[in-house]
């Protein structure tokens, strides 16, 4: 706060000194504008959240600093560099258009999201294979390295440079809409998909071309960025949480919008780190907030898009005789597992228990509750956080610890959820995503309270629970007692209302049910659930860090449900059963796991959308 | 006291004038028809009523009350009950528990966490259903009901909350020419019954002449005409503008 202070004094007394903040605000603003405006674009015409994005804008920095080192010094090189890096990028986007998601486009919103995350995850390693772990320094532009004095504040040219890209594209993109029969086109398909398909317009064609552009814009992004800063492998999701907020706060399929939330977010960006340099992704999510509070639809979008669900599903049955005696065996089982397996086994089978707690509560969401949560895993690890932060500032006993995680979870359930009833669809989806990218953002760079990277280490169980068989037993009862009560509450009027909200919620309202409270209800039950499961996971590991709270875990918790099927309530413990299995296997036994991962992420998506459990059941259903 | 007065109510989508000061009462026990031909403005006129979208000038009142833009929930609490001309059915729900779940709610408890739905009020969620006449489809899925069924699933549901004021936005679309006057037999019978009062549109001559105590006729969001059966039968602006000059309706 005082350093706040102090830097409030020094502009106050100097306002040039604000003024080159706000012009390097600027520089970044074109970036995330180029990146933005790209997802904006496609997401019109398509309604494809493409999570791959950044990706693009990923591989756009790391192809112009290598065709840039291939083409030589100067001008030419420099310039040709980014050329070549740009129609790089936009040959990837027309690949992966025409391989994926073009399979895609009528699926519900959740498999598009979750495809695209396939895709991130094998270029990410397609990256770490190509070009190495070491962040690469990419050389500065030619004739754009000196600095400009401005009010006597040295400002350097090339941020006045992206400040002049930024307009620049924009006006090219509105001519490029106007002006052409293309672009025209474009136009009509984003404001009314089904009458561009009834002119007579070949779809295939228009997507693939909008996609590609988004792709090239992305890329360019990228290549603009290498003067700036050096290509790395976390650019890709860095840039993706931000230009998910740019696009919520600008409004959906508005590049201007898109332009006018990149100028703010930009600018608060750069006083924000000087004012609050901890807490720079909060002030753009309090932005985002209020934003959402005033107009839901962002400045400038329409309304938000309806969200596109599967075919019904089936009324739920009753557990049948067959399926308690199963869960009854399974369950004997389970208790005697430690007298035969050993230790190693003990820990993987916490972590399955853990795990399918995780996805169950997931599951209360995405399922009966039809709102893809794409940041689940801030509630995971909220309650990690929350059980390790009593522990190392209250010395909080393990039984303390276990009831802060729900506790502190469920009131960050109430916190996001509140917000989060306002919208659906790919909204909320993206939403989700950036609370938990600001969750993890808290955690990692809040390090007086949380430790930052180092995490908080040194979380013992109690006594009575720390032999492996003895927290093995305390974890199995306490998932097992958790699944339980979500199955229990998915069955009561509270669930089964969760799903007819879903499907009509005019219906449900008209008979007096508070649809939004009762979603409202299930982000605060889901999250509890997920806290107490990263609970005892951080007393299962010892430990707790940022990546618990980081978007791959709340994938894993994704990819957990959709293995199951979201369909079916024992969905996510098969699937975490399969997860743990597939992981444990990968990691251990394939140097590029996360190729591996994301392909099989995108057959899932692609092939598979009712999951294991779905399958299993129609292969029983056949006759 | 009439239980429902609407009073020179007016809404505009963009430049469409959907319904354009319309006022008309229903009074508990009777029956009111609204007509008009496609895009009169009848289901606008319902959400208006029912609060699903708010009006642009004008009042609506229960039972003196002023209720004018209030939400559909608070409007249920009032006794509003409403079908939907597309019905809207919980289509992942067993028809059985469709009722079961508005009684449920009915009784102000959707979000009780115990015990399932399946287990409460069965037997008057099949009454309910043997009432409309799906008893023997209470176990199937609601999504996989017949397009009439689905109105008389609706209906049971709205029925079995008791309301004091029904709003059935087309009830018989979807039905046989038996069947729907059947089914406003049963509606009528709730009417008398309970002196609730009903609104109703239909596209259906036979119907609304059949069941109708009054019509208000509904053209360009205006009403051209109001009153019993044989009045509005006769008024020559409804054989002009909408039943068409030459013939006379319902011979
Ligand atoms: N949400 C809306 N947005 C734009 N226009 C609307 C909307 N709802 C209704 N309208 C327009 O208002 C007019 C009245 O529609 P309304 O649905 O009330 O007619 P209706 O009498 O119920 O017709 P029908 O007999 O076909 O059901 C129509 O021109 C319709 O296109
Ligand atoms: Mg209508």
């Amino acid at each position: 706060m005082d350093s706040a202070l102090a830097t409030l004094r020094l502009m106050a007394a100097e306002p040039s000194f604000a003024l080159a903040q706000a012009l390097t605000g600027l520089a970044s603003a074109s970036s995330l504008f180029l990146v933005a405006a790209g997802l904006s674009i496609v997401f019109g015409v398509t309604r494809v959240v493409n999570f791959a994005h950044g990706s693009f804008f990923m591989v756009g920095a790391y192809l112009a600093v290598t065709a840039i080192g291939w083409l030589g010094g100067g001008a030419a090189g420099f310039w040709g560099g980014v050329v070549v890096a740009v129609l790089g990028v936009g040959l990837l986007g027309v690949l992966v258009e025409v391989a994926i998601l073009r399979r895609l486009y009528a699926a519900p919103e959740l498999f598009q999201l979750l495809a695209t995350f396939g895709v991130v995850l094998v270029i990410q390693d397609g990256a770490l294979f190509l070009w190495g772990p070491e962040d690469l320094l990419g050389p500065r532009a030619p004739g754009l390295r000196g600095a400009v004095e401005i009010f006597g504040q040295r400002i350097p040219t090339y941020d006045l440079f992206l400040i002049a890209v930024g307009p620049v594209v924009l006006v090219l993109l509105w001519l490029a809409f106007r002006r052409t029969r293309w672009g025209v086109l474009v136009r009509a398909a984003t404001a009314d998909r089904e009458m561009t398909a009834a002119l007579g317009v070949d779809e295939r064609r228009l997507f693939t071309g909008v996609f590609a552009l988004g792709a090239l814009l992305a890329g360019l992004g990228g290549a603009l960025q290498v003067p700036r800063e050096t290509a790395n492998l976390h650019m890709d999701l860095n840039v993706i949480a931000e230009a998910f907020v740019v696009v919520v706060v600008g409004g959906m399929g508005s590049v201007v919008g898109a332009y006018l939330a990149a100028l703010v977010i930009g600018v608060v960006h750069a006083f924000g780190i000087l004012l609050f340099p901890k807490l720079t992704l909060v002030l753009v999510f309090l932005i985002m907030a209020v934003v959402l509070v005033i107009r839901p639809a962002g400045l400038l979008g329409e309304r938000g898009a309806a969200s596109r669900q599967g075919a019904p599903e089936a009324p739920l049955r009753p557990a049948s005789a067959r399926l308690r005696w199963t869960a009854a065996a399974l369950f004997a089982a389970l208790l005697a597992l430690p007298a035969v397996a050993g230790g190693y086994v003990l820990v993987l089978a916490v972590d399955v228990a853990i795990l399918a707690l995780f996805a169950a509560s997931l599951h209360l969401l995405l399922g009966p509750g039809g709102m893809i949560s794409f940041g689940h895993a801030a509630y995971f690890g909220i309650g990690a956080y929350g059980a390790g932060l009593a522990w190392k500032w209250l010395a909080a006993p393990m039984v303390l610890g276990l009831a802060v995680a729900p506790l502190a979870a469920g009131i960050a359930g109430a916190a996001f959820g509140w917000l989060c009833a306002r919208a659906s669809g790919v909204y909320l989806a993206m939403l989700t995503l950036a609370y938990a990218q600001i969750a993890w953002s808290v955690a990692a760079q809040w390090l007086a309270v949380t430790g930052g990277d180092n995490g908080v280490l040194g979380l013992w169980p109690a006594p009575w629970a720390a032999s492996p068989a003895a927290y093995y037993y305390l974890s199995l009862v306490l998932c097992g007692g958790g699944i339980l009560a979500l199955r229990l509450l998915v069955h009561a009027p509270f669930g089964q209302f969760l799903r007819a909200g879903r499907d009509a919620p005019r219906r449900a309202e008209a008979l007096g049910v508070a649809v939004g409270a009762q979603q409202w209800l299930a982000f605060i039950v889901a999250g509890a659930f997920a806290g107490l499961a990263g609970g005892l996971f951080a007393y299962a590991k010892g430990s707790v860090f940022p990546t618990y709270l980081a978007i791959p875990r709340s994938v894993d918790g994704l990819v957990m449900v959709l293995l199951g099927g979201v369909q079916s309530l024992s969905g996510p413990v098969v699937g975490a059963l399969a997860y743990v299995g597939l992981a444990d296997e990968l990691a251990r036994g394939v140097a590029l796991w996360r190729l591996v991962l994301g392909a099989a992420i995108i057959v899932l998506a692609v092939a598979f959308r009712r999951g294991l459990a779905g399958a299993v059941g129609d292969a029983a259903a056949r006759p | 006291m009439t239980l429902l007065a609407v009073d020179g109510i007016a809404r505009s989508f963009g430049a469409t004038v959907a319904v354009d000061g319309v006022s008309f009462g229903v009074a508990a026990g009777e029956r009111v028809a609204m007509i008009g031909p496609n895009g009169a403005g009848k289901t606008t006129c319902f959400n208006l009523i029912n609060g699903q979208i708010a009006p642009d000038r004008g009042r609506v009142a229960i039972d003196g009350r002023d209720t004018t833009g209030r939400s559909p929930r608070a409007l249920q609490r009032l006794g509003v009950g409403r079908t939907f001309q597309i019905s809207q059915v919980f289509a992942s729900l067993t028809v059985r528990e469709n009722v079961q779940a508005a009684l449920v709610a009915g009784q102000g408890r959707a979000l009780s966490p115990w015990p399932p739905l399946r287990r409460r009020e069965a037997a008057a969620a099949d009454r309910l259903l043997d009432q409309v006449g799906l008893a023997g489809e209470a176990e199937r899925g609601a999504a996989a009901l017949a397009y009439g069924d689905a109105k008389r699933l609706e209906l049971a549901m709205v029925l079995g909350q008791g309301p004091r004021l029904l709003l059935m936005d087309e009830p018989t679309a979807g039905m046989g020419i038996d069947e729907r006057h059947a089914l406003m037999e049963l509606v009528s019978g709730v009417v008398r019954g309970r002196g609730v009062g009903l609104l109703f549109t239909e596209h259906d001559m036979d119907v609304v002449f059949g069941h109708a105590d009054r019509i208000v006729v509904l053209h360009r969001g205006r009403v051209i005409a109001a009153g019993t059966p044989a009045a509005v039968r006769a008024d020559p602006a409804v054989r002009e503008v909408y039943l068409g000059a030459e013939a006379p309706p319902c011979a």
